[in-house]
């Protein structure tokens, strides 16, 4: 940590709960420039809540998150939208616009940001889905894609406006071996070539561990370790150890809290 | 291509949407588009109007030639007057002429006829008829007929 | 006892939170600040799915309640000697009523279900977040065409409706029963007015086409994102709109055509 001295996002004491269930405690996060930034953690522990409030679509209840000198929280709508344009983010499904077809989701955010005359506007799309493979289908609407190929596509939508900060969630999930090497490979080059910030929120280890710079795992509202995925392989914790590895049982129990087994098969109804 | 369809056809849609509400001006309403300004007025009083409503038609042998714009009642002399408006077009009423309540069928709605008179002065904006002849009251007419029985 | 109470208050503060959801997404679609550039070719093409495809089930059915109209009217009318008034009462019963609720009703079946479903599965699959991380407002550039067409459709399906009933009571007075065209016509024309019974007829269906749409959109934006979610906030819809459309239906002739 200590080597790392710039920061595109710095979260501190962030608090936030749904209803009466706590999901962050004091989180604090600093996410180093133009590397890739992978937050891990088992499934419900709010890692896609984390991006929706970098992306100010939620509030916390407590605490700031610094996007290159602003506090998203605190923002306006309208500078809140400004900032979004600086950021993009890839869903989960992909969340392309089923009315429009791949070029114009695409085209989309720079229609919306820019007065771009229309070739120009041609041009850079082409490019993006030129980087993502996949020139041939921008006459097609999403409905016809696989799901690989959306995902795609959302990623060529994300980097349109050459972001400084791109989001990914879950990006590996559901996609078969093929599409997921292909997506990996395809958020390193694009990183490096781009020279944007990565966060990827997955629980998928070695796809992760394969392209991050860095890693923060959170569990139980906080980040329990971070480091280097070398760093990570070799920790000794228990938590660590158990989500790094798969194993089955271990603090995070096998077993959802319940009686007594056999109390339970004697009592009868 | 697609956008062409889209646009085309909400236009021919509120194009019939228009249409409709014309067509519901004119044809269900019977709005005339000329409405004001080509009628007079003219006042009549009668004893009892029976059910005659605002909007009744008023009919020269028959054929309407205006409509009851409202209806009230004199204080001093305890009479309904009746407001009345007339085509200007129907400028050959003699002053003389005399109005009367009649009943389309025998539960229809009333309605009034204007029974032109001899006189040579036509009718003019504000003028009064004075020869009414009042509603027939179903229950007046059998009550009449009873004590007419009785007293033979 | 107090579990009871306890239930009702909870019921009171969702309907009320609802109530302050839903108004803030009013709210929202109409301050949202316009672009008629960007506005209107979304809202044309929101006017086509919600009006033009409407248009079928409105002509149908506005056909079939004006013949009926006419057939009903004429066996009660017939036993009073006044059969010539049929046209009155097909025309009265259309503009004033059956025009502006029975297009609200179907209205709220046919679009404003299609509407919730659209709007619920866009949040579903996370369109609307995605809109919003680029950086546009959904409100303006989903809910507001969306809430605009619809109040801009209803009043029109309306007065079609009327249209077509008056013609299909026409259709079966005239040529089926034999009533004389003449007095069927003016008899019609003599009763309707069109400052209180037609415009009254479409100011009653510009507020059934505002409350049916705020309450479609409204089920779409804020249901839960499944898909059962999803179904159940479309039901909602149909179930909902219909009973405003109804109640408010009560309260506006009390309004117009009641003596107060």
């Amino acid at each position: 940590m200590e080597n790392i001295e710039d920061f595109t996002i710095n979260i501190s004491n962030l608090s936030f709960s749904r209803g009466e269930r706590s999901i962050f405690r004091d989180l604090n996060m600093q996410i180093p420039r133009g590397k890739i930034t992978a937050i891990m953690g088992p499934s419900g522990t709010g890692k896609t809540t984390l991006l929706k409030l970098i992306g100010g679509q939620l509030l916390p209840d407590a605490g700031r998150i610094e996007l290159e000198g602003d506090n998203i929280p605190t923002l306006s709508r309208a500078d809140l939208f400004e900032v979004r344009s600086r950021m993009g983010m890839l869903f989960q499904s992909g969340a392309l616009f089923t009315d429009m077809t791949v070029f114009e989701n695409v085209a989309f955010p720079l229609r919306v940001h820019t007065d771009l005359p229309q070739d120009m506007i041609r041009d850079v799309v082409l490019m993006k889905l030129q980087a993502v493979g996949l020139r041939g289908a921008q006459g097609l609407m999403p409905s016809e894609l696989s799901g690989g190929m959306a995902r795609r596509v959302a990623l060529a939508r994300a980097i349109v406006l050459d972001p400084h900060i791109v989001m990914y969630d879950e990006p590996f999930t559901g996609q078969d071996p093929i599409a997921m090497g292909v997506l990996v490979n395809l958020i390193r080059r694009l990183s490096e070539a781009l020279g944007h910030t990565s966060i990827i929120v997955s629980h998928d280890i070695q796809e992760t561990l394969g392209i991050a710079d860095y890693i923060f795992l959170v569990s139980g509202g906080s980040v329990i370790a971070s480091g280097t995925p070398a760093e990570l392989r070799a920790d000794e914790s228990e938590q660590v150890k158990q989500f790094m590895h798969g194993l089955p049982d271990g603090p995070v129990a096998f077993h959802f809290p319940a009686g007594d087994y056999q109390a339970e098969l004697m009592k009868g109804l | 291509m697609r956008t062409r369809v889209v646009e085309i056809s909400v236009g021919g849609f509120m194009l019939t949407g228009i249409l409709a509400l014309i067509l519901l001006a004119l044809n269900v309403s019977g709005l005339k588009v000329s409405d004001s300004g080509s009628s007079y007025r003219v006042l009549a009083r009668f004893e009892n109007i029976g059910g005659l409503a605002p909007r009744a038609k008023v009919t020269l042998s028959g054929v309407q030639i205006g409509q009851v714009r409202s209806i009230s009642i004199d204080e001093r002399l305890l009479m309904a007057v009746v407001e009345l408006d007339i085509n200007s077009s129907v400028n050959y009423l003699s002053r003389d002429s005399s109005a009367q309540i009649l009943t389309a069928g025998l539960l229809g709605e009333q309605y009034i006829g204007i029974t032109p008179g001899a006189e040579d002065e036509m009718l003019e904006d504000g003028d009064v008829l004075e020869n009414t002849q009042s509603a027939l009251v179903l229950e007046n007419l059998v009550s009449k007929f009873l004590f007419n029985k009785v007293s033979e | 006892m107090l579990d009871r109470l306890q239930t009702l208050g909870h019921i009171g503060l969702e309907g009320l939170s609802a109530l302050g959801r839903s108004g803030s997404l009013l709210a929202h679609a109409l301050i949202a600040r316009p672009q008629p550039m960007v506005m209107f070719p979304l809202l044309l093409k929101q006017i086509y799915f919600v009006g033009v495809l409407s248009l079928v089930i409105i002509l149908v059915s506005g056909t079939f309640i004006g013949m009926v109209l006419g057939l009903q009217g004429y066996t009660i009318l017939v036993s009073y000697g006044s059969e010539q008034a049929v046209g009155q009462m097909v025309a009265l019963s259309l503009v004033r009523e059956l025009g502006p609720v029975v297009t609200a009703l179907l209205f709220a079946g046919r679009a404003g279900s299609a509407l919730t479903a659209e709007i619920g599965l866009m949040k579903a699959t996370e369109q609307l977040s995605s809109m919003e991380m680029i950086g546009v407002d959904p409100y303006r550039r989903i809910i507001a065409p969306r809430f605009w067409a619809g109040f801009i459709c209803l009043p029109i399906l309306a007065a079609i409706f009327s249209t077509v009933g008056v013609w299909g009571g026409a259709l079966v007075s005239i040529d089926w029963l034999g009533i004389y065209e003449g007095s069927f016509w003016a008899n019609m024309q003599h009763s309707v007015d069109f400052y209180d019974d037609v415009l009254n007829g479409l100011i009653k269906s510009v507020v059934f086409g505002f409350v049916v749409t705020w309450v479609a959109v409204y089920q779409g934006y804020d249901c839960v994102p499944t898909s059962e979610g999803i179904s159940q906030a479309t039901t909602r819809t149909v179930v909902y709109a219909s009973l405003w459309v109804l109640g408010l239906d009560f309260i506006l002739t009390a309004l117009m055509f009641g003596d107060f």
